[in-house]
């Protein structure tokens, strides 16, 4: 295990360095003292694990390709930017569009997430993105979605506080996402429907809510006591009637 | 059949049935059901109605026994309500959608090439002859930083030049759009000739990444086929903002294109529809522009040209800046005749401005600003020869995209309903029926020729001009004269009027 302080280093020689060392057959690096700097892990391939002390930058794990990351302390935004393979555990809050167009791998973030969460997320053949967020999340939540499951858990929300911001999946034409609890149907976009989890749904929630809470130490059965709400598009090609051919 | 429609036919159909000799060629490769056999009766016939006139049939017909009229205006003559404004009334009413076309904006705007003549050498300096003397097509692409210090040497962060034998690259056409064959002849020829094609935003298939050293590879708002090895493996790397057919919208790809190699390609389910959305979710300014190309810069560890695709809009010089500033190494300005599988035919053909003002104004607001040399720029938009080409690069352009006239050297003869996947000339299909019509070797054959002609064509202008190097035409505007512009528009584009002397 190399460990490596990122203090007063600019993004691009913290990222050389990193790059460099896991070239070099690392395959655990503890970053400490990150502030800000972007582009962690962007466009890397490999199975090596990432430990983040501080706040990363933008687009954390961008285009990434199989590592785990774990960051302690928040992160900003554009976690798992088009990410193709990996996990990134966040232990606080992450800012706006995680996951964007993000085709496989696993993003969880114990806090809350802002705006546009999980759009254009996808799926393909065996890959199956996920995003499991323990607060509440922004506006648009998985707008355009196209693939993958979105999970928000609506953890320690204040009397009165909605889980959810306004136009939830907006444009999606695939893909499923998971609320606890109730959401009104005044927050969901004209593209969504809300139905009751199958049994199949309640096994793989009782899989992936397993998985978060052990990440960040917490009680799955309690997450699990209450129910969740089920939504999917009413069809993949939302727009297939918008034009005069 | 067609549902009965309050409007004529816009072509017609007329066999010479003296020199038709019934092999049913014509009946085959309509790709609109417009040329019918009633076997019954032993009877060829047409429903003109299907007919769009993209004139397959007239060219394989053996007998030469077929031709395609103009059906007549049925309407009394009208300056304002003219019949195309008519037939899209009638196809909205009867539809109520929104109406779809494909290719460039066809509409009656000034095209500023015709009205630019270039010089050439008398007495005072000679011309050089570029069958005997060596003439310079080769072009350099990427960010120039200057002076150069030892210290920029060592700079890792710096990208390299990408050099490109003539001046004129494939512009952007995804597959999906287009087919596979008319994709495979595009890359052929580009790496043949020393060039770049360009992916579009659909991915770079599996089986062509033998010409990836020769790709622009898009990355676009949708993120289709976008990855780290998708990335590494192109030779420059595009962001796509715009489209000159379609400024500020994003793109419906419908589900019935995306076929299984397509969804393959895109990495998204069969079927499903693929959508881009109209902004980049993660640029909603300069310096969110600035993030993505540095994340695709470290991404590639700093090994591949940035370039930005923008389409020319009214501010576009002030976004070139700005463009620039963020560290993208190419700003590829994409003008109103731009092309496209599929756009709205009202933004198509009412928005955005021509691509020679537009890189008129660009270069000549990165020179006041002295960040030319930062940036290469690439003009599109609707270049229809190698005169095109010359005087774009007069105007400031470092090289161009053409993609309608690469379309049209593989057959296209502009019916303008590539939205519709029928295209009799295996081009804008994902039908293999049609597609394998077209031979991506022949194709790219054709393409090489024309690139070759356009090439040698460019050689002999410049050597007319007394200029051995197409460096030296770069921005060179005393080489350009307006015929019939008003002084604004000689002061945008930054010439003077013919007559005037240098």
């Amino acid at each position: 295990m190399e460990t490596l302080n990122a203090k007063s280093l600019s993004y691009q020689a913290l990222n050389d360095y990193i790059r460099t060392l896991l070239d070099n057959g690392c395959r655990e690096l503890v970053l400490k003292n990150v502030n800000g700097q972007r582009y962690i892990g962007a466009g890397v391939r490999g199975r090596a694990r990432l430990e983040i002390h501080g706040v990363p930058g933008n687009n954390l794990a961008a285009l990434m390709d199989g590592l785990e990351i774990e960051v302690f302390g928040n992160a900003q935004d554009g976690v798992g930017n088009t990410m193709n393979d990996g996990t990134v555990i966040i232990h606080g809050n992450a800012t706006d569009i995680a996951g964007y167009s993000m085709r496989g791998g696993r993003i969880f973030i114990r806090g809350n997430a802002g705006y546009r969460v999980g759009i254009h997320m996808k799926a393909f053949r065996y890959k199956k993105p996920l995003i499991v967020i323990g607060g509440k999340a922004g506006d648009f939540f998985g707008e355009y979605m196209a693939g993958g499951t979105l999970v928000l858990l609506g953890l320690d929300l204040q009397p009165g506080e909605a889980i959810v911001g306004n136009f939830v999946g907006t444009g999606m034409h695939g893909g499923e996402i998971f609320i606890r609890g109730q959401v009104d149907s005044f927050y969901l976009g004209k593209e969504v429907k809300a139905v009751p989890p199958t049994a199949a749904d309640q096994e793989r929630l009782r899989e992936i809510v397993g998985d978060f809470a052990r990440y960040f130490d917490l009680e799955a059965e309690k997450i699990l006591a209450r129910p969740f709400t089920k939504l999917i598009p009413y069809n993949k090609r939302p727009y297939g009637t918008l034009y005069a051919y | 059949m067609p549902t009965l429609s309050l409007m004529p036919p816009e072509f017609r159909v007329a066999r010479d049935d003296n020199k038709c000799i019934k092999c049913l060629a014509c009946v085959r490769q309509c790709g609109f059901d417009a040329q019918q056999y009633d076997a019954e009766d032993d009877r060829l016939y047409a429903i003109d109605a299907n007919c769009v006139n993209c004139q397959r049939c007239v060219s394989i017909c053996p007998a030469g026994a077929l031709t395609i009229y103009k059906n007549p205006p049925p309407m009394r003559p009208n300056a304002h309500w003219t019949e195309g404004h008519l037939r899209n009334i009638v196809k909205q009413a009867e539809t109520g959608g929104v109406l779809l076309t494909g290719m460039g904006n066809d509409q009656p705007f000034p095209t500023y090439f015709d009205r630019l003549l270039l010089n050439a050498s008398q007495v005072t300096n000679p011309s050089i002859d570029p069958l005997r003397e060596p003439m310079e097509l080769r072009t350099y692409l990427g960010s120039r930083v200057e002076p150069v210090t030892l210290e920029e040497c060592r700079d890792k962060t710096r990208t390299p030049l990408v050099p490109i034998e003539t001046p004129i690259m494939f512009s952007a056409m995804s597959y999906g759009s287009i087919s596979h064959e008319a994709f495979a002849s595009l890359a052929r020829a580009a790496k043949a000739f020393g060039t770049l094609f360009n992916t579009g935003e659909g991915g770079l298939p599996e089986d062509l990444y033998e010409y990836a050293d020769h790709a622009v590879v898009q990355v676009a708002s949708g993120r289709f086929g976008v990855h780290a090895g998708y990335l590494n493996a192109g030779r420059v790397i595009e962001i796509k903002i715009g489209q000159g057919a379609k400024p500020g919208i994003g793109g419906h790809l419908p589900g019935e294109k995306i076929t299984a190699p397509v969804a393959e390609t895109r990495m998204i389910p069969e079927g499903t529809d693929a959508l881009s959305p109209a902004p980049h979710h993660d640029i909603y300014s300069i310096e969110d522009l600035k993030q993505l190309i540095f994340t695709l810069k470290e991404a590639t560890r700093y090994q591949k040209p940035v370039s930005v695709k923008i389409s020319a809009v009214h501010n576009v010089a002030a976004i070139a800046s700005g463009i620039a500033r963020a560290g993208a190494d190419i700003i590829a300005i994409d003008g109103f005749r731009g092309g496209t599988g599929a756009a709205p035919t009202m933004i198509r053909d009412h928005v955005g401005i021509p691509i020679e003002l537009a890189i008129a104004a660009v270069d000549q607001r990165l020179r006041e600003e002295g960040i030319r040399n930062r940036v290469s720029l690439v003009a599109a938009g609707g270049f229809r020869s190698s005169a095109d080409v010359v005087k774009a690069i007069a105007l400031g352009a470092d090289a161009v995209y053409i993609a309608t006239a690469a379309l049209i050297a593989l057959g296209c003869h502009l019916c303008q309903k590539c939205y519709t996947g029928k295209c009799s000339w295996g081009i804008a299909t994902q039908d293999p029926y049609r597609s394998r019509r077209l031979n991506p070797e022949i194709g790219a054959e054709r393409l090489y020729n024309l690139l070759r002609g356009w090439s040698h064509e460019i050689k002999e202008m410049l050597g007319g001009m007394g200029i051995n190097s197409i460096e030296s035409l770069r921005g060179n505007r005393l080489h350009l004269r307006g015929v019939g512009l008003n002084e604004v528009e000689l002061k945008l584009l930054g010439v003077k009027h013919a007559g005037e002397a240098m």
